[in-house]
């Protein structure tokens, strides 16, 4: 069964009178493992996708299956569950905290599901020290570089294991070296069974991926199996 | 995730917001503050008012009625007028009343005016004069503080003798023991042969010891020839309070010879009736008051209300964040109610401790005023604060909790 599966997936946005077509009939199966890019150029639809993806939205005809579940006819609460357990998400901007250090913002979505403070803890730390951040737990974002804060971030998605970690230009506000670092920190995420979806416009950044899908226009242009690198076969 | 962690998150970040805007914090609660300080203040001093009050009346005692020509609560200058045109109540009637009434435990006929009082060169003005007998120990509740008081002979002999109030003694004798030594009122001469016990003032006014007691006849016979008697009559079981008074009526309306239908042409007072007229006023005094102060409580909440938008507005990115990360609506609601609630809640603190100080100052200013602040009043500020905070903050917060996580988290 595919961990993620999409049917005639359409999203409109009412603007005054106008209608916009942010995404027009898109259906898609995503297989647990996955190591995706979300390509397109701005206001091709992909931040709509993604949002949809994220359960940060809903889309206005269609259904869409996560792990089994239809979260297309889920109210607020439930589909914050939904984020809280079964998403996790990587922004351009960090999106930490600023007044919490790191170990605080890591703890955020397990306080939200309820974890006793003993444990929250534990996984916090196991998360943080995945993420090599073990010794900068007690440090405020605005105390750490762009790329700790985007290690945080990531340590933050991954802490209640969730089914998929949903990466929005992870790279976008760090400089080449970091930003590679961060794709390497993804790359080895993957390798351990993650499925990951990450939203670029970069090439560079989207050739790291196994499967590429590119957005034009609400439609998905082209799907295809990313062969660029011959050690990251497609599944 | 249960309400327990949720409120204890809530505070967690309540506490780190009030931190990061110190000065607005404090500005926005200095509103609150100032609403809680009147509210409390006003509180108190009503409270203060009122136990004054009951402090001083019960000097009356609640089991005596006072038969007298008028009645002590007048509502119109025309009833006060009427009241004047009875006829007076004599001696007579007194000792009529004194021998048939059954239900009393002592009945004590006075009369009173005001005189000068000498003692050698030193004089005391304006000193209530008593005509009074022995039964008049017990109705009013004096103690005598030295010597003796009268006996029923004596107050009913013509021997000039005489019991001083304290406030009396003191003016006259300052440090000497006045028992034994003879003092002057108008032309006459009395040998004081005790002193009664200090009882306080009315509100802080009116002294209750500036008197003189002398016997009855001493004052028929001395200082005014047909006064309107006022009667005391104490009774015996305060339960039958009502039966003694309608004994009282009947037995009043017999002796001055009132015709069925006729409306009775005396009054019986009791202590009852200045507490239900003293009620009235404060309880009105007590609502425009309270309304008045009120007022300044709401503005304080109004300050709240805008600083929470601005909150509110100002975090929309970090509202985005912990919905995205799986905070419901009602998680997102909690935390700025709780933040509100925090915020008035110091407030409310810091006014009260204000209060307290305030008190503590009224009342060395004003000590025979009691002055304190009641456990009640501190409840009702502090609930008063909270209810404030919460009321205030669930526009703003209601706001946050329903923000569309997608747009939240593209603001800036």
């Amino acid at each position: 069964m595919s961990l993620i599966r999409l049917q005639n997936i359409s999203r409109l946005y009412q603007m005054g009178t106008e209608t916009i077509h942010a995404l027009r009939t898109i259906s898609l199966e995503v297989q647990r493992g996955e190591y995706v890019a979300i390509m397109g150029p701005s206001g091709s639809g992909k931040s709509t996708l993604m949002n949809l993806l994220g359960c940060l939205d809903t889309c206005t005809s269609g259904t869409y299956e996560l792990n089994g579940t239809n979260v297309s006819d889920l109210d607020d609460n439930e589909l914050a569950e939904i984020r809280n357990r079964e998403i996790g998400f990587v922004f351009q901007t960090f999106n930490l905290l600023p007044r919490a250090n790191a170990l605080r913002n890591v703890e955020l979505p397990l306080i939200y599901s309820g974890k006793p403070s003993d444990e929250r803890r534990e996984i916090a730390l196991q998360a943080l020290s995945s993420v090599g951040l073990g010794d900068r737990i007690h440090h405020k974002p605005n105390e750490m570089s762009g790329g700790q804060r985007q290690r945080v971030a990531i340590a933050r998605a991954l802490v209640n294991s969730p089914s998929i970690i949903l990466a929005d230009e992870p790279t976008g506000n760090l400089d080449s070296k970091t930003g590679e670092e961060i794709m390497a920190l993804l790359r080895a995420l993957s390798e351990k069974g993650n499925t990951i979806f990450v939203v670029t416009h970069e090439e560079d950044i989207a050739r790291r991926a196994r499967r590429i899908l590119r957005i034009r226009d609400g439609l998905i242009a082209d799907d295809s199996a990313n062969s660029a690198k011959p050690h990251s076969p497609a599944p | 995730m249960n309400y327990l962690t949720e409120i204890k998150e809530g505070l967690a970040i309540a506490w780190d917001a009030i931190r990061a805007n110190k000065m607005r914090s404090i500005l926005t609660t200095l509103g609150i503050i100032i609403g809680i300080v009147t509210v409390t203040s006003m509180a108190t001093a009503i409270d203060a008012l009122n136990r004054a009050f009951h402090d001083s009346i019960s000097v009356l005692g609640a089991d005596v009625l006072f038969v007298s020509q008028h009645n002590w609560v007048n509502r119109t200058f025309e009833e006060w007028i009427k009241d004047n045109k009875r006829a007076v109540i004599t001696h007579q009637e007194a000792e009529a009343v004194e021998r048939e009434m059954t239900e009393a435990q002592a009945v004590a006929p006075v009369v009173t005016t005001f005189q000068a009082v000498w003692y050698k060169d030193h004089r005391a003005s304006r000193v209530q004069i008593i005509g009074a007998t022995d039964q008049f120990l017990i109705t009013s509740g004096f103690n005598i503080a030295q010597g003796r008081y009268l006996t029923s002979a004596e107050a009913e002999g013509g021997r000039p003798i005489c019991v001083i109030g304290n406030d009396v003694a003191t003016n006259l004798f300052h440090m000497d023991t006045p028992i034994g030594k003879r003092i002057k009122i108008g032309a006459r001469r009395l040998e004081v042969i005790g002193v009664l016990e200090k009882r306080g003032s009315f509100l802080g006014t009116d002294s209750f010891d500036n008197e003189v007691i002398i016997p009855i006849q001493q004052f028929l016979v001395g200082y005014m020839r047909r006064p309107s008697f006022d009667i005391q009559v104490k009774v015996r079981d305060i339960t039958h309070l009502d039966d003694a008074k309608e004994e009282l009526r009947g037995l009043m309306r017999k002796i001055r010879h009132d015709k069925p239908g006729d409306p009775d042409d005396f009054s019986i007072n009791q202590q009852e009736q200045f507490i239900e007229t003293f009620n009235k006023v404060t309880g009105t005094i007590a609502m425009v008051g309270l309304l008045v102060t009120g007022m300044s409580l709401f503005v304080g909440g109004i300050g709240i209300m805008n600083i929470m938008f601005v909150s509110v507005a100002e975090r929309t990115r970090e509202i985005g964040v912990r919905k995205a990360i799986g905070a419901k609506r009602r998680t997102i609601l909690l935390q700025f109610l709780i933040e509100a609630a925090t915020i008035c809640l110091l407030g409310g603190l810091a006014g009260l401790c204000i209060t307290y100080l305030l008190t503590l100052i009224a009342s060395t200013v004003f000590p025979y005023f009691p002055i304190t602040m009641s456990v009640p009043v501190m409840i009702l500020a502090i609930l008063t604060s909270v209810v404030t905070g919460v009321s205030s903050g669930f526009a703003p917060a209601w706001r946050a909790a329903r923000m569309n996580p997608v747009d939240a988290l593209r603001s800036e």
